[in-house]
């Protein structure tokens, strides 16, 4: 099997300071990788390097694509890279209204990513857009209001529709529970579960919670200070961490 | 089926001085499919510590554990994914659960996860919940807030779903009542005879003898205490 996305030492400075350096990393299609690390520790930087928000500053981010095999996204035309983003990349911000056009309703929200990749049916689209809702539990009596209108865990639903409607290979996600209460970011979990199972995705989840990780994704990095000091599966990584680092990360986190 | 070579293991705590505690030296281990093979040893001479060393959430730093084709010691998180997918089952004395997914969907999830339909699985986990007397009004709400004996039950029923070659068992019968008891040892010989191998911890003396075929202490395995 060949990795759908080959990252190798990738590295982005912020004038002196290191924003992360030396990550290289495999990931194949079906894999859940969760990045952990304090805040500052450089997995913002990480993830916007590899989704093509940074440019990274050494380094090559080879994604299987589905003409030409592996193509470095670094080095590839804007227009092109634009293109993924708009198809076979997805990326979920923490903050859902920086994912969202909070001016046009949930219906638009979705549609519009169907419309970027040429679908101009109007039925099709509506018909499209209300499935989408109601796979991420948003009634179809909803369509037609403003994510303005909706809490704030119908709007991180809300952008996994609009992110996912495209049927893209790769999900990029930034922190998609944080702020959000327990109780809907369990619901949130088992959405994502349940997508990345039946939908064969690979993601890439950015977070600081542990049980978040531990729940969702397959291997983990541990970052600190832009360096990755640890890498395994994930429960080997939380049940017999290596590094004096993710030990403390490990033994910090409160026992309900 | 299950062939441990010469393991080693130890602990390093770098936030406590640095100790280094050594757990397991020259660990070595065979099950043959159909075979039942028990762990024994006091409390802490690292039973758990070898079955989490063969289910590769603790790492191994020396030594062979082949699973099937596959030697966890030295393979890429992928292939122990797809190890514990299709060939290494374990049932744990934890129930670790996504919170409000039903009973139901917990334990059929394994069988979604090789590729049985969604009402086939079901169908399934309903049959293994009914055997292990779990009420059906509770198969619509998570396990999360049921008894110590229901969630164990939950668990084995997960655990059981789906026929792995080789499985690995820690504590099966603990906290069960007499009835349930027979239950999962029925089960565990359901699973030898269609050949999978076991290896096994039972506190329960009873059904140590009624299932396993051999004992292997640990205590020799641990630095220090082998005599």
């Amino acid at each position: 099997m060949t990795p759908l996305l080959q990252v190798e030492n990738l590295a982005k400075y912020y004038g002196a300071r290191i924003g992360c350096t030396d990550v290289s990393f495999d990931l194949y299609p079906g894999e859940v990788m969760g990045i952990v690390g304090e805040s500052g520790s450089g997995k913002s930087t990480l993830l916007n390097c590899l989704a093509g928000h940074l440019k990274p500053d050494h380094g090559a981010v080879r994604f299987a694509t589905r003409s030409d095999g592996l193509r470095d996204t670094v080095t590839m035309s804007e227009p092109e890279r634009r293109m993924l983003g708009r198809t076979d990349w997805a990326f979920v911000h923490q903050h859902a209204r920086d994912g969202l056009r909070m001016n046009v309703s949930a219906g638009g929200n979705v549609g519009e990513r169907l419309m970027a990749v040429n679908a101009r049916h109007y039925g099709d689209i509506r018909d499209q857009a209300i499935d989408w809702l109601g796979r991420v539990e948003i009634t179809q009596d909803r369509i037609d209001d403003r994510p303005t209108a909706f809490s704030g865990g119908m709007q991180q639903r809300l952008q996994i529709a609009r992110n996912l409607v495209t049927g893209p290979r790769l999900v990029f996600m930034d922190e998609p529970t944080g702020g959000l209460d327990v109780s809907v970011q369990a619901r949130l979990l088992d959405l994502l579960r349940g997508l990345v199972r039946d939908m064969g995705l690979s993601a890439i989840i950015v977070t600081h919670d542990l049980a978040v990780v531990r729940l969702l994704a397959d291997r983990l990095m541990v970052m600190k200070d832009g360096h990755v000091v640890e890498t395994g599966l994930t429960d080997q990584v939380l049940d017999d961490p290596q590094h004096g680092y993710t030990q403390l990360l490990v033994s910090s986190v409160l026992q309900v | 089926m299950i062939s441990v070579e010469n393991v080693s293991k130890s602990f390093t705590l770098h936030n406590q001085g640095s100790t280094v505690i050594p757990v397991m030296a020259g660990a070595s281990l065979h099950v043959a499919a159909g075979e039942c093979v028990a762990l024994v040893g006091a409390s802490g001479a690292g039973k758990s510590t070898l079955m989490r060393m063969i289910y590769g959430n603790y790492l191994t730093a020396s030594g062979r554990i082949m699973v099937g084709d596959t030697d966890v010691a030295s393979a890429a998180p992928r292939e122990v994914i797809a190890l514990r997918r299709r060939t290494l089952g374990y049932v744990s004395q934890f129930l670790r659960v996504v919170p409000r997914v039903p009973t139901i969907d917990v334990v059929a999830e394994p069988l979604l996860l090789t590729g049985t339909g969604a009402d086939e699985a079901r169908a399934q986990a309903a049959t293994l919940l009914a055997r292990l007397n779990i009420p059906e009004r509770l198969w619509g709400l998570s396990p999360t807030t049921f008894s110590g004996g229901e969630q164990q039950r939950v668990n084995i029923a997960r655990g059981f779903a789906f026929a792995y070659p080789a499985l690995l068992l820690d504590e099966p019968t603990a906290s069960l009542d007499p009835t349930n008891r027979a239950t999962v040892l029925a089960m565990v010989q359901e699973a030898k005879a269609r050949g999978a191998a076991i290896i096994g911890i039972f506190h329960d003396h009873a059904a140590r003898e009624a299932l396993c075929d051999r004992q292997v202490d640990v205590t020799g395995f641990t630095p220090g205490l082998a005599a």
